[in-house]
């Protein structure tokens, strides 16, 4: 037994005796840059369909090419989203996914998968009813790297932003395209692990993006901002994907991947959702 | 002057209101806030919204004594601040002139807007029409089929009502959607909203927009009966005519200030909409208020026989009020409301709208425990001819 443990440890990055618990992802980004590789990240919402499959959804992601997962925590008014992710969140909620089940799933992932991070996203109230001091510690628990919530903005973020450093979990931040010169500055002081660039303006799941537009903003935001810039928003397709990997540090992909997991039968989920994820690896990886 | 000086410039009071939004939000709020900083004391800003108060919404309104009313319940003297006279019969069209006089100021030539009882949609399309703009009205299929004749009402207006169909499909849908729309749109649109939410400076905006409920009480009251009421009652959805009632009010301790809010079919069901009786602190469509929530934080839907009313949020500004003392919240059941609608029509031959028949039936209750020399002000919101399907059905009728 021991022996299989010690392989899966091994398999996932880590030893018995050295499980690094923090930083994850600055560890991901470097390695990463080493390579001089793209970081790809999903997004998937907990409990969609159901809440057995998220799991395995996770380590079959990871299997095809995932660096970072963003997880999303089902809420009932999922405001900053399109169609898509909310029908995401109204399936997983018909089965009561909580954030108290959310943070379970993370736990269960990190018994065979401590290297990869993951990144907890949402909105706030879910959060407000949990706490921040007792959501923080329990995340840090169950082996959260980072966080971001959508309504939570830097303005009203300063006591959140302390919860979550005190356990040594990254506060990550959006930019848009409406987000002006100074604001990137106020930004970049509060943010943590890397920065999420929304690359249209609009709701996840809209399809049209500019890459001169992508270009331009990241040369404005990389003066002031050292960590990593993902970008996210309207990537459809490996074309699109090796397109933003070849401007942004991180290519993050939500929708496309809902998409999958809606049009697939239960069992065809993970073999799906693998499919596609490796397509975009494969074209990330030519750049 | 006044020693009640909220919001702060962040938009809080207290702990409440703030702007708890997506980042693709956050500067065009910004800008909203600087011009609307800029407005709120301009000359000229404030000699238009008066103009047209006056001359298209038909302002002053007045205060009416209902002596038969008060004389059958044989206690307190309720006078009655007629907003179901205004133009298009409710409160709403005083914040919608507000709001779109300053949309075409900044340039906008799209507005659009969310609405439950279809009264806010009534008055965002009543003045797109008046000064030629593009109207878009998001409203939940639910409530599109509870209020029909204001769903024709804004399309007769050349508005576009778009159903909501996700989630509980009422309000709080409707507001996600538009918050959706401005989000994609916010170029060349303008978001009207309708109550005392969303995020800052909306909850102040919307207030200052409304105060001339209150304001024109004062005056009115010192002429007509030489004092100010006793108390002041209003029905509390998001609560923009409670908040516009007693804001000038506030620093005024000796005058009660009375909120009602929709117990459904029970404060003790899980169909009701009373969300400062029974609610938590917590964050939803872009401020931290009371919600009527679940212990995961997932919001609940809500009930009540009056849509504009059904909704799981309330405006910060009240959140505050009840958690300082100031303002005191109460709760009405269905039942009771449609009692008082009855009622109303049949002692005055004022019909009331649903929302405002709750702010009635707890003036019903509490005016018998008070001797008759004491002043009710309760503020007739809104009429009740778009409810009139609703009371049918309630009576076994259809029309």
């Amino acid at each position: 037994m021991s022996f299989i443990k010690s392989l899966l440890n091994f398999l996932s990055g880590s030893s018995d005796t050295d499980v690094k618990k923090s930083n994850r992802i600055a560890k991901t980004f470097n390695i990463l840059k080493s390579q001089n590789r793209k970081a790809l990240i999903p997004f998937i919402t907990a409990g969609d369909p159901n809440p057995q499959v998220t799991v395995p959804l996770m380590h079959q992601l990871v299997h095809s090419g995932a660096n970072i997962i963003e997880l999303g925590v089902p809420f009932s008014d999922p405001m900053a989203d399109g169609p898509t992710i909310q029908r995401s969140s109204e399936r997983a909620l018909k089965h009561h996914v909580s954030l108290n089940d959310v943070l379970d799933m993370v736990n269960e992932f990190r018994k065979t998968d401590s290297r990869t991070p993951i990144v907890l996203m949402g909105y706030a109230n879910p959060i407000e009813a949990m706490g921040y001091g007792s959501f923080a510690a329990k995340a840090k628990q169950c082996g959260i790297d980072g966080v971001l919530i959508v309504d939570y903005p830097p303005e009203e973020s300063e006591k959140w932003v302390e919860c979550l450093d005190q356990q040594g979990i990254d506060a990550i931040f959006l930019l848009s395209p409406t987000t002006p010169q100074q604001r990137i500055e106020q930004v970049a002081k509060v943010a943590r692990g890397y920065v999420y660039y929304v690359s249209l303006k609009g709701v996840t799941g809209a399809s049209h993006l500019d890459l001169q537009d992508v270009s331009d903003m990241l040369a404005k935001l990389r003066q002031h901002i050292s960590l990593p810039i993902g970008v996210g928003f309207g990537i459809r397709d490996g074309a699109t994907a090796k397109a933003v990997a070849s401007l942004a540090d991180a290519v993050v992909v939500g929708s496309r991947i809902i998409e999958e997991i809606e049009k697939s039968t239960e069992a065809e989920i993970l073999d799906k959702g693998g499919n596609l994820l490796n397509t975009l690896r494969k074209a990330i990886d030519e750049n | 002057m006044n020693a009640y000086d909220l919001p702060n410039k962040e938009g809080h009071f207290g702990p409440y209101g703030g702007i708890f939004v997506a980042e693709t939000l956050i500067s065009a709020l910004e800008d909203l806030r600087k011009q609307y900083e800029f407005y709120r004391s301009d000359p000229d800003f404030l000699a238009e919204f008066a103009y047209e108060l006056k001359h298209y919404v038909g302002r002053p309104s007045p205060i009416y004594h209902a002596k038969r009313w008060s004389e059958h319940l044989g206690g307190a003297q309720i006078l009655l601040k007629r907003e179901d006279l205004n133009h298009t019969g409710a409160h709403k069209i005083n914040n919608t002139i507000g709001q779109a006089l300053l949309a075409r100021r900044m340039g906008k030539k799209r507005v659009i807007a969310e609405t439950g009882a279809g009264q806010h949609g009534v008055a965002s399309a009543t003045v797109a029409a008046r000064y030629g703009m593009e109207c878009v009205v998001y409203m939940g299929s639910e409530d599109v089929k509870r209020q029909a004749t204001n769903v024709y009402r804004m399309k007769l207006l050349g508005a576009t009502v778009i159903p909501v169909e996700s989630g509980s499909r009422t309000l709080k849908d409707a507001l996600n959607e538009a918050m959706r729309d401005w989000v994609t749109n916010v170029e060349d649109t303008f978001y009207i909203i309708g109550t005392v939410a969303g995020p800052h400076p909306y909850p102040m905006m919307v207030r200052d927009f409304q105060v001339v409920i209150g304001t024109e009480a004062k005056a009115q009251m010192q002429e007509d009966f030489q004092r100010q009421p006793d108390a002041l009652i209003a029905c509390v959805g998001g609560g923009s005519n409670a908040i516009g009632l007693f804001y000038p009010y506030i620093d005024d301790a000796n005058v009660r200030l009375i909120g009602v809010e929709a117990a459904g079919k029970g404060i003790d069901t899980n169909q009701h909409a009373a969300t400062l009786s029974t609610g938590k602190p917590g964050v939803l469509h872009g401020n931290r208020t009371y919600l009527i929530q679940d212990e995961n934080g997932q919001i609940i839907e809500t009930h009540s026989i009056s849509a504009g009313l059904d909704y799981p949020g309330v405006g910060p500004e009240h959140a505050w009020l009840k958690d300082c003392g100031r303002a005191e919240y109460v709760a009405i059941t269905d039942d009771e409301a449609l009692d008082a609608f009855h009622t109303l029509c049949r002692y005055e031959g004022i019909m009331p709208a649903l929302e405002s028949s709750h702010a009635l039936a707890y003036a019903a209750k509490y005016a018998p425990t008070l001797s008759k020399d004491k002043l009710l002000l309760v503020n007739l919101s809104g009429r009740g001819d778009k409810d009139m399907a609703t009371v049918a059905q309630m009576s076994g009728l259809t029309l």
